[in-house]
């Protein structure tokens, strides 16, 4: 006689159905429709739709600036989940839920605000423009609105594993001989390294799909400040369907691999984890 | 390596930790700390460790003040209660830590890890990560760790205090031949007064704060200083009566009591433990009390009989031996006699419990 399995939902022919319809409708089809659409030019338009030096430029754009973001955000990101977890102060509270706010804030917004603070006239522009900083209408407002954008994910990723370290880690790292700087890199840096590749790649993530708030700050100059989202938009509003299509496939296979290989690290990262 | 402590005082906002702890260990003694929790056991061995700073007061290990050493620079090996294993090495590496900070070359370490995995019967495990391992043996790759870089002084926070209880057994007689073998001045903290008589050359009994008796495992329990030490140092039997004229009256009966010769009558409390309490089917001479059987459990090395003095409304606590048991056959609700063999008289105005 086979022991029969228990199992905490009830039905597993039911639940799966249910995920599988789930991740049809929601996923699966649409993507389909995008493969299709795109693959319907023919090999040969295909490639000229997706190899123009203006897609090219928007490609390298979109990588680079979420890539930057990605790296600022895990920095800044660390810092911040790092006070949060240690330190006490006035208002942490409220602190801790400010992180939040970029997921809430519609990200058009965002984008109007930056534009707005760091144009030549603007508050912070006025200052930070004659200095050779150009917040605005600019690759590096790009990554700037972008750096905010992803912000909480790695603050939220890296806190509660913050959280979860004991203290007494530290202290046997420091009586067995370990300064701070050893302590930091030998003990706490590589516990945290997965929850910080996580944040990495959701960070990542995000940026590749901004739109909102890039089309508002970045001026949108094809070749310059023109990310692949924007040139997208650009081909369905002439009309071009197809060619959207294309160069959103293009995006999403680049992005599919990259994922690929952070989540490949951070599962090696992990490696440690029963 | 001696460990003087004088005069220590530790704070945590308004609670007293540590008051005035003064505390001598000789070179290659093992001593426990033994204590029930907030009694600042633990906050002695951090402040030998430099994991904590006393506010008052000084460390001297080898006559040498180390009040104000950081503690990487103490060479203590510590072991903490959950392990503190670094979770992303191997036990390997685990063990090798403190040589790698020490910039120790390979071959020595591998030479020494060897060492200690054979030490701490963990051979072929050395790359296993701490998630992959049991409790004992985690704790196991943490005393090794601590002992890797030859430490001045092996300090162990409530080291058992995890694991389940035959785990638990075999680890101490382990720590005690470990120490027999290497001769490290140890300090250990422990809640468990079997575990402290069980393992330590000394034992020092802490409350609140302070140090309420220090001495040999069979001194502190022979001739418990205080009834606090009487009650934590394992099942006690309380007897309220009056002390008069090398006497001691506890309701009918009178027990002798030569340490006391004033004619002036004070309250006072007898503490008997279990095992000193013997049952009987005929009354002793004036010092027995009547008592119903009211539960026997036979299982375990004593046969434990709980019965009640019904003049008093007390419930007593007997510890049977197995010959004891066979001859008297005790069954519930039987009426016997039972008879302090030997007790320990506290006067009230002296201690409060």
């Amino acid at each position: 006689m086979t022991p029969r399995k228990r199992r905490v939902l009830p039905g597993f022919g039911l639940s799966l159905s249910y995920t599988m319809l789930i991740l049809l409708v929601l996923l699966f089809i649409p993507l389909v429709v995008l493969v299709y659409r795109a693959t319907s030019l023919g090999p040969e338009k295909f490639l000229q739709a997706v190899w123009t030096p203006q897609a090219r430029a928007a490609y390298g754009l979109t990588f680079g600036a979420s890539l930057a973001a990605a790296a600022i955000d895990t920095v800044l990101g660390l810092l911040i989940a790092w006070v949060l977890v240690r330190y006490e102060f006035p208002l942490k509270r409220v602190f801790d839920a400010l992180v939040d706010l970029p997921f809430a804030l519609p990200t058009a917004v965002a984008g109007l605000v930056y534009s707005a603070l760091y144009v030549e006239s603007g508050w912070l522009g006025r200052y930070l423009v004659p200095l050779g900083f150009h917040g605005a209408h600019s690759r590096t407002a790009i990554v700037l609105v972008l750096t905010f954008i992803g912000l909480p994910f790695v603050v939220r990723a890296v806190q509660p594993v913050l959280e979860s370290l004991d203290a007494d880690v530290e202290e046997a790292a420091a009586s067995l001989g370990a300064n701070r700087w050893q302590v930091l890199s030998r003990v706490l840096f590589p516990a945290l390294q997965p929850a910080l590749l996580t944040g990495f790649a959701l960070t990542f993530a995000r940026g590749l799909g901004e739109f909102g708030s890039v089309v508002f700050v970045s001026g949108n100059m094809p070749y310059y400040t023109e990310i692949a989202p924007v040139l997208i938009v650009a081909k369905l509003e002439a009309f071009a369907y197809a060619e959207a299509t294309a160069i959103a496939l293009v995006l999403l296979i680049c992005s599919f691999g990259m994922l690929a290989v952070i989540n490949t690290l951070e599962r090696r990262s992990r490696r440690h984890e029963a | 390596m001696s460990i003087r402590i004088a005069h220590v005082t530790r704070r945590f906002g308004a609670f007293t930790a540590l008051d005035d702890v003064s505390l001598f260990v000789p070179s290659g003694q093992l001593l426990a700390l033994l204590g029930p929790s907030g009694s600042g056991k633990t906050t002695l061995l951090r402040i030998i460790a430099g994991l904590e700073t006393p506010d008052a007061g000084a460390v001297h290990v080898a006559d040498l003040d180390v009040t104000n050493v950081a503690p990487r620079e103490r060479e203590v090996g510590f072991v903490f209660q959950h392990y503190a294993l670094f979770r992303h090495m191997t036990v390997f590496e685990n063990i090798a830590f403190g040589m790698r900070i020490r910039k120790t070359p390979s071959a020595e370490v591998e030479k020494r890890v060897r060492e200690l995995l054979h030490l701490v019967r963990l051979e072929g495990l050395e790359r296993r990560y701490p998630s992959q391992l049991s409790g004992g043996q985690r704790q196991r790759v943490a005393l090794a760790r601590a002992l890797a870089v030859r430490p001045r002084l092996l300090l162990l926070d409530e080291p058992f205090g995890a694991l389940d209880a035959k785990v638990r057994q075999e680890l101490r007689q382990w720590l005690r031949h470990l120490h027999d073998e290497m001769h490290v001045t140890t300090v250990f903290v422990t809640h468990d007064q079997e575990e402290a008589f069980e393992v330590a050359d000394h034992v020092v009994v802490m409350r609140g704060g302070r140090i309420e008796q220090s001495g040999s495992p069979q001194d502190v329990f022979d001739n418990p200083a205080t009834p606090f030490v009487m009650d934590f140092l394992g099942q006690v039997n309380v007897f309220h009566g009056r002390l008069e004229a090398g006497q001691m009256h506890l309701g009918g009966i009178a027990l002798d009591y030569p340490e006391y010769t004033h004619t002036e009558s004070r309250n006072a409390t007898a503490y008997v433990r279990p095992h000193e309490l013997a049952l009987e089917r005929a009354p002793s001479q004036g010092t027995s009390l009547p008592v119903r059987v009211l539960h026997v459990n036979p299982a375990g090395a004593v046969t434990r009989v709980r019965v009640i003095s019904e003049p008093f409304g007390v419930q007593l606590n007997v510890d049977l031996r197995p010959d004891d048991y066979s001859e008297l056959r005790v069954q519930p609700g039987e009426q016997l006699f039972a008879t302090p063999r030997r007790v320990r008289v506290f006067m009230q105005d002296d201690y409060v419990i």
